[in-house]
């Protein structure tokens, strides 16, 4: 274990200060293709994606079902192999890249799911916790006084030993922000996360969202049908069947 | 080491699954450690009373394939080894398998018979005390490890009453106890005066079935051995060849390939270390038990992996959409696979203690209701263990493809 710790460590390093370098977007998409299926089944997803996202920027991406605006959060979020056309994520070409650098963009990146996707096993604590254990360079006890404060910042500091079937879906969801969020990423990548939620506690997280994700100087791309929270982007884009339609700053 | 055990969070999370899991683990242990408890009992049964023969080398026929199958050859040879330099004594004895009538419900079955000169020190005084009552004709020692089936002959001896009953068809009186145990070839023991035994199997002096040679105080034994194998067994042995009293497959091997012209002796020449191994050798390689018990231990860890497989690929499968996110968080597979390694190593500690105890339990119990000694000791209990552990790998092994398939794109 201690070689792959020291092997994480080294790659950590070698990641951030490759991060703390770059004074470009931080998401940088150029004609990206991508295809579903092979052989007759083959199908086109994507056709020739074009964005950037600059640091700091919360931009939130509509569209209807099935036109792949998931696609493009996961080919971001390096959970998918890029096939076609550049896309550069903090800096790294993720086209051709290798699972271990694909690995080492995702922590990274802080993931908001529609299901929460929390460890059952696993207290409010622990979840949080798991995501700062990829982050070798804290010791134990500023790991548990930062868990203590993200989770203080969503609000549940009165739930921090709570396993997530003891928390309502609004609690969980909380947890899985202040997971996301708990080891400061560059880029916060969101799919729906106010899907599951009633209108007050879908706002809560999202307001929670913007307000933590601006005190550390995330990037937030957010895919979302909710209207009612439209109102937190700095930038909308529309994805339509697979292309980037519209370009626009949303109305303050 | 990662500061949360996931691993041992994730089995304690689902109580149920972990205590049938143990269960499972648990029974296939038991499963191992009996197969292995009745061979090694087996195999300790049939030598102990190789074990207890106040002896250093012993002679018996080349025919002779086991304890329970022993052919007589010509006492000359054992006076023979008399006259060789470090022989300080020796004895004869004669064993042989009668019927013996229990006296309560008259029902008979076979019984081992072991005569010798009751003036002669064959066994410890630990098992025989006192072999003067078999001085006085038609008067037998009986084991009190024999099975229930011979009658309650101890218990019944032990109230006073002169016990009398009939071995092959002969009136015997029993005159004293002794403590050797019963095996898987002899179901009791008596143990009686030579003349005694001439008399219940009408046999004539002259004829034994084992002979006992005692060395003097200070004999060079590897010597005496040497010699006793040049002149009795005829093996032609250079003063080299043999450097170890105890090399007893070396010496099987050398009695084996001899060309069947040249001339062989009719006793083959045992040290008591040898003589403890072919008794087994014939256990272990000439009948089905060994194989079975055998058998019986690989059935035990076949079915052991197969259900430690099924609960790790069911933790697994049950939560891949969790490992599929740790895997979106930047974990590696390498993680992953710890994960469940250490589950399956976890399975295989924590199943393995109930096994134990009530392994334990019932070795107590078969030794009780069998009269074989059967018992735990730390070389079967560490065996287990590593077979144990061995199980859950090779289940972990199995289980983990299915890790491979937490995609972590499938989870948005």
């Amino acid at each position: 274990m201690c070689v792959v710790d020291s092997l994480c460590l080294c790659l950590c390093v070698y990641a951030s200060v490759s991060v703390s370098m770059y004074n470009e977007p931080v998401i940088s998409i150029r004609n990206v293709n991508h295809y579903f299926g092979s052989g007759r089944l083959r199908k086109q997803i994507l056709f020739d994606i074009s964005a950037e996202i600059q640091p700091g920027e919360v931009v939130i991406m509509m569209g209807p079902s099935g036109s792949g605006k998931t696609t493009l959060l996961t080919l971001i979020g390096a959970l998918r192999s890029t096939q076609e056309g550049s896309l550069r994520v903090l800096g790294q070409e993720l086209n051709g890249a290798s699972i271990g650098k694909l690995t080492q963009v995702r922590r990274n990146i802080g993931y908001i799911f529609q299901a929460h996707n929390l460890l059952k096993s696993l207290t409010a604590r622990q979840n949080v916790t798991m995501s700062l254990e990829l982050h070798a360079n804290l010791t134990a006890a500023q790991k548990q006084r930062q868990v203590e404060e993200m989770l203080t910042a969503v609000g549940l500091e009165s739930h921090i030993d709570y396993f997530p079937d003891e928390l309502s879906g609004g609690q969980k969801q909380r947890v899985a922000i202040a997971r996301a969020l708990a080891s400061h990423p560059k880029i916060v990548l969101a799919d729906e996360p106010t899907a599951a939620l009633d209108k007050q506690s879908g706002r809560d997280v999202v307001d929670i969202m913007q307000r933590l994700a601006k005190q550390q100087g995330s990037t937030i791309l957010l895919v979302t049908h909710d209207n009612r929270i439209l109102d937190v982007a700095d930038r909308i884009i529309y994805m339509e069947d697979g292309r980037l339609s519209n370009l626009e700053t949303a109305p303050v | 080491m990662f500061a949360i055990p996931l691993a041992w969070l994730q089995l304690k999370r689902e109580r149920i699954r972990l205590l049938v899991a143990l269960a499972g683990i648990g029974f296939a242990v038991i499963l191992m450690f009996i197969q292995l408890g009745f061979r090694d009992a087996l195999f300790d049964s049939a030598i102990s009373m190789h074990e207890n023969l106040e002896g250093d080398i012993f002679l018996i026929s080349p025919q002779s394939t086991a304890l329970i199958a022993m052919k007589s050859f010509s006492q000359r040879r054992l006076y023979q080894a008399l006259s060789y330099e470090g022989v300080e004594s020796i004895s004869p004895i004669y064993m042989d398998f009668a019927l013996w009538k229990n006296p309560i419900d008259r029902r008979t079955r076979s019984i081992m018979i072991i005569g010798f000169n009751p003036s002669e020190k064959v066994f410890s005084s630990a098992i025989v005390s006192d072999m003067s009552p078999t001085q006085i004709p038609d008067t037998v020692l009986f084991d009190t490890a024999s099975r229930e089936e011979f009658g309650p002959i101890p218990d019944l001896f032990k109230t006073g009453k002169p016990v009398t009953t009939e071995v092959r068809s002969r009136r015997v009186t029993v005159g004293g106890l002794f403590k050797l145990g019963a095996s898987f070839g002899a179901d009791g023991n008596l143990i009686t005066s030579d003349l005694n035994f001439f008399r219940i199997f009408s046999r004539k002096p002259g004829l034994i079935d084992v002979g006992l040679i005692r060395l003097a105080p200070g004999a060079d034994a590897n010597q005496v051995y040497l010699d006793l194998l040049q002149g009795l067994q005829r093996l032609d042995l250079k003063p080299g060849d043999i450097t170890d009293l105890n090399d007893c497959a070396g010496l099987r091997k050398k009695e084996l390939a001899r060309n069947p012209t040249e001339p062989k002796g009719d006793v083959i020449v045992l040290s008591k270390q040898c003589f403890i191994d072919f008794e087994q050798e014939y256990w272990k390689s000439s009948t089905a038990i060994g194989f079975i018990f055998g058998l019986g231990t690989a059935i035990g860890f076949v079915v052991g992996t197969v259900i430690v497989y099924q609960i790790l690929y069911t933790d697994v499968a049950d939560h891949l959409a969790e490992y599929a996110t740790l895997k979106a968080m930047g974990y590696r597979n390498g993680y992953l696979l710890s994960v469940v390694f250490q589950e399956a190593l976890i399975l295989a500690a924590l199943g393995y203690i109930p096994g134990f105890l009530l392994a334990v339990i019932l070795y107590n119990l078969t030794r009780n209701a069998t009269a074989l000694p059967i018992a735990m000791n730390l070389e079967r209990a560490m065996l287990v263990f590593c077979l144990a552990v061995i199980m859950c790998v090779i289940s972990g092994a199995i289980a983990v493809r299915k890790v491979q398939d937490a995609d972590p794109a499938d989870i948005f």
